[in-house]
């Protein structure tokens, strides 16, 4: 049995310099017994003097394993140091064995790794640093902390990073940190009565603690297992715990069974305050009273899920209003019309017939975006019979206030709209039909067919479809031009 | 009126958030004061500072700017005609006050809300003041998170952006028809249009590699809400529904749901009994498995009965349970998705088993080492020495995964 002696309680470059000593004369785990300190060597226990010293590469390990082994070897189990040579012994003949994650003692050094991290993630949270002014006036900030493993070294710099501006140091049983807001220093560990008892502001910090707390949700096995009880002798906040608890039962009753009282006088002038919300849909006498009630629509289900509701735009007093299906995404966002993909092949196409975007209202036959909620996105849904017939209402107001002589239905479900009847594009459109209240109504395709047609040549083809109708309505508004 | 002390304000304004269900510090750019001088960092995942006897974290100092509030929304403590202690911090101590607690460790940062005063704009610009004090004069590198004020100014929403690392605004109710009844005052539309906005800067702040100029950064923790449960009758399904669509719709980080729990001076159209935590839970069980594993609304809501999910076992046995001819999935060749479906086997279970399989079969015993409990995982998979055989249709299974009652309760 060798005896392998080491200064450090957690020093990895120590303990690899060691372990390939090991490698290199061959030992087996079971020959090693790892000592550290000044702690006793068992009777039938050889020194390590008599082992080489290696000068060159003593065998392979998987590049994980240093980082692990780092972090295992802060591990306050004494076994640390041997179960990380064992498997260094073992990653000789089977370099996979870290990605075998039902080896015995891979899970073990998986779980010792993660029980570090999480001490050290502890003392991220649960260090409380208490304030000294001197008489100078110099602040500095010190705390007492008692982790679990030999964490504080890694965990150091962590504070060096959130503390830049501040002095403190950080003392635990087994080594103290110091940040002088220059550089971090390491010296032996102290105890409790190094820190000062107390600190000004802990008392805002229990009665945040307190206050914070919702005493109807009581759920202690929760916090303990977030905040192990260990950690509560050197919070502050704990000693409010085991009251709060006691308590909590009769606060929640007096929440539940305080009755509603009087309102104050403040709530009654406010109330006077507010503006009077009535009405607004029922006096609808220009476009812009019906832009800002169309927002109030509750006259299909579709409000509930979509943005806002997207009305039309363009001059009061257009002479030619197209009409989409409805909203999409992007436009649901923006709250505006024909903004995205498909507006924009609308924007092109009437830029290169000759039509002045300028001067045509554009809007939809249902105001909402209908949708199906799909991971991150939102697929587009036709609206059915019945969202078309409830949004009538507002395409008629549009209609009735914006006065165009020439309506350009995109699509079957505005071409339904305003027909009343179920429509085709293909028998409709190419020539203009005369609607009942003696406008010409022209239909066409809605862009965004033009997008979703993967065959390159058909696609050219409907395009060009589609900008000879809008020929049609250039004409036709060239035709009214005349009659002004 | 009576000046009220530093202490007595925190003391109300910390008791007048405790309703808001958020906590996270997590998912911001990395940051850190090394150099600066002055204090503060985030390193991505946030951290925990304390836990309250109610079993949630404190990471953030959350506290309201102000209670004093024109709006009366049924179920707000702080509602104008509720008789709450009043009380409004100026600017420089909550400043003062997040300072303080951040240099002793007590918090990642601060979340600042507030009641509506004046107007959208004056409230929202002083949340504003807040966050550009502590950037800008203090130099400080923690986490902020700001609630948005509907209808406040798109500018001052870009300054709440550019100071903030999280921003949300709060959907409250499950259904429109609820929020109207319950808060008169406040438009469905006019949230999900600021939701819709912060989204919007969000998009534009987006890195793109082909953009040369470095884009100005805009809330790097994204957005989140929170919707109250049982205050009103919407059921899971409504509920998993509506948070589907925010997901997908403003590209929400989180929804948080707030088990609606009594208030004092409450109004009698509420319920006033203990908030449904274990309803709570499970929706956020559900919403978890919708983000990450794969399953959407409908398939959850199935494994409940009439649009409610299952108090008794978790969504995803629950569903398992009423799916069972998909199962056992044999863990030596299933596909991730498959694997993601059995109960008891998480995200980081399912990687071990796979990356674990390349060397060799796994029998029941790896599995539960992977796992850490088998009793779940046992009935629904294959393994090398095992087979379910008729366990998996056993009409005792359901009983047999299900916890006694007396461990039902969440104390």
């Amino acid at each position: 049995m060798i005896s392998v002696r080491l200064e450090g309680l957690n020093d990895f470059d120590e303990w690899r310099q060691q372990a390939r000593r090991l490698l290199a004369a061959g030992l087996s785990p079971a020959q090693v017994v790892w000592r550290v300190g000044d702690e006793e060597s068992g009777l039938f226990e050889a020194g390590d003097d008599m082992l080489p010293e290696p000068d060159g590469p003593v065998g392979n390990v998987p590049r994980a394993f240093p980082d692990l082994a780092r972090q295992v070897i802060q591990h306050s189990d004494p076994q640390r140091f041997a179960l990380l040579y064992r498997m260094l012994w073992r990653l000789q003949d089977d370099p996979h064995l870290l990605s075998n994650a039902a080896d015995k003692d891979n899970s073990l050094l998986t779980n010792w790794a993660s029980a570090v991290r999480r001490d050290s993630h502890k003392m991220k949270a649960f260090v409380r640093f208490k304030s000294i002014v001197d008489d100078s006036g110099l602040e500095r900030y010190a705390a007492w902390f008692e982790p679990e493993h030999y964490s504080l070294e890694t965990t150091a710099p962590f504070f060096v990073r959130r503390f830049d501006g501040m002095m403190w140091a950080i003392i635990t049983p087994y080594r103290s940190a110091f940040w002088d807001g220059e550089s971090l220093a390491f010296g032996p560990g102290g105890q409790k009565s190094d820190v000062p008892q107390d600190d000004a502001v802990e008392g805002d910090w229990k009665t945040y603690f307190a206050s914070i707390f919702n005493p109807a949700r009581l759920k202690v096995s929760m916090m303990k297992s977030e905040m192990p009880v260990k950690y509560w002798k050197n919070l502050p906040e704990a000693e409010l715990i085991a009251p709060l608890i006691r308590n909590a039962r009769n606060m929640e009753a007096e929440m539940i069974e305080r009755a509603t009282t009087q309102p104050p006088s403040r709530h009654l002038r406010q109330q006077a305050r507010l503006p009077e919300d009535v009405g607004a849909s029922q006096q609808i006498g220009t476009l812009t009273d019906a832009r800002a009630a169309v927002q109030d629509c509750r006259r299909c289900g579709l409000c509930e899920h979509a943005t806002q509701a997207v009305f039309g735009e363009g001059p009061e007093h257009a002479d030619v209003m197209f009409v989409g299906e409805q909203p999409g995404d992007q436009e649901d966002l923006a709250g505006r019309p024909f903004i995205g993909p498909a507006g924009q092949v609308f924007d092109r196409a009437v830029e290169k017939v000759g039509i002045d975007r300028s001067r045509v209202y554009v809007t939809n036959a249902v105001k909402h975006f209908k949708f199906e909620p799909r991971g991150k996105r939102r697929i587009h849904q036709r609206p059915d019979g019945g969202e078309v017939q409830a949004c009538k209402f507002w395409l008629n107001l549009e209609l009735g206030f914006v006065k165009p002589k020439v309506v350009v239905a995109l699509g079957a479900t505005a071409a339904t709209s305003l027909i009343g009847k179920s429509a085709t594009i293909g028998k409709l459109r190419g020539a203009p039909l005369d609607m009942a209240d003696g406008n010409t109504l022209f239909v066409t395709n809605h862009p965004s067919y033009l997008l979703r047609i993967p065959d390159a040549a058909k696609k050219a083809e409907e395009q060009a479809k589609f900008e000879e109708d809008l020929l049609l309505v250039r004409q036709a508004m060239a035709g009214l031009h005349r009659q002004h | 009126m009576a000046v009220l002390t530093l202490r007595r304000k925190l003391a109300i304004l910390s008791d007048a958030a405790k309703y808001d269900a958020s906590c996270a510090s997590s998912g911001t750019e990395k940051r850190s004061s090394a150099g600066t001088g002055g204090v503060g960092s985030t390193e991505g995942s946030g951290i925990c500072h304390s836990y309250a006897p109610d079993g949630r974290c404190i990471s953030l100092l959350k506290i309201l700017l102000t209670n004093f509030c024109v709006y009366d929304c049924i179920y707000c403590v702080n509602r104008s005609s509720s008789n709450v202690a009043r009380a409004r911090f100026s600017v420089e101590e909550v400043v003062q006050l997040t300072l303080d607690f951040y240099k002793r460790n007590y918090i990642e940062g601060l979340f600042l809300s507030s009641g509506i005063i004046r107007s959208p704009d004056y409230t929202m610009e002083e949340l504003v003041r807040v966050a550009r004090s502590l950037r800008e004069d203090h130099h400080f590198a923690g986490y902020i998170h700001l609630k948005v004020i509907p209808n406040a100014a798109p500018g001052l929403l870009a300054e709440a952006g550019r100071w903030a690392d999280r921003l949300s605004t709060n959907i409250e109710m499950p259904t429109d028809i609820g929020l109207e009844t319950l808060a008169p005052e406040k438009k469905p539309s006019e949230i999900r249009a600021a939701m819709a906005n912060v989204r919007g800067k969000l998009d534009e702040a987006a890195p793109d590699r082909k953009a040369k100029a470095k884009k100005a950064k805009f809330a790097p923790a994204g957005q989140s809400t929170q919707m109250i449960v049982g205050a009103d009758a919407a059921d899971d399904g409504a509920i998993l529904h509506r948070a589907a669509g925010l997901y997908s719709g403003y590209k929400l980080r989180r929804v948080y749901y707030s088990a609606f729990s009594p208030i004092p001076d409450a109004s009698s159209r509420l319920p006033l009994k203990a908030p449904p935590l274990m309803r709570e839970h499970r929706l956020y069980q559900a919403d978890w498995l919708i983000r990450f594993y794969g399953f959407d609304v409908p398939e959850i809501v199935s494994g409940g009965e009439d649009g409610l999910l299952d108090l008794a076992i978790d969504p995803k046995l629950a569903w398992a349970l009423k799916s069972r001819a998909r199962f056992p999935v044999d863990v030596n060749r299933a596909d991730r998705e498959m694997l993601l479906r059995v109960p008891g086997l998480g995200t980081r279970s399912v990687d071990r088993i796979i990356a674990t399989r390349r060397h060799h079969r796994l029998r029941l015993d790896d599995v539960a080492r992977i796992a850490g409990a088998i009793d779940k995982v046992r009935p629904f998979i294959l393994a090398a020495d095992w087979s379910p055989g008729g366990l998996t249709d056993d009409n005792r299974l359901r009983a047999r995964l299900t916890p006694q009652p007396a461990q039902l309760s969440l104390f």
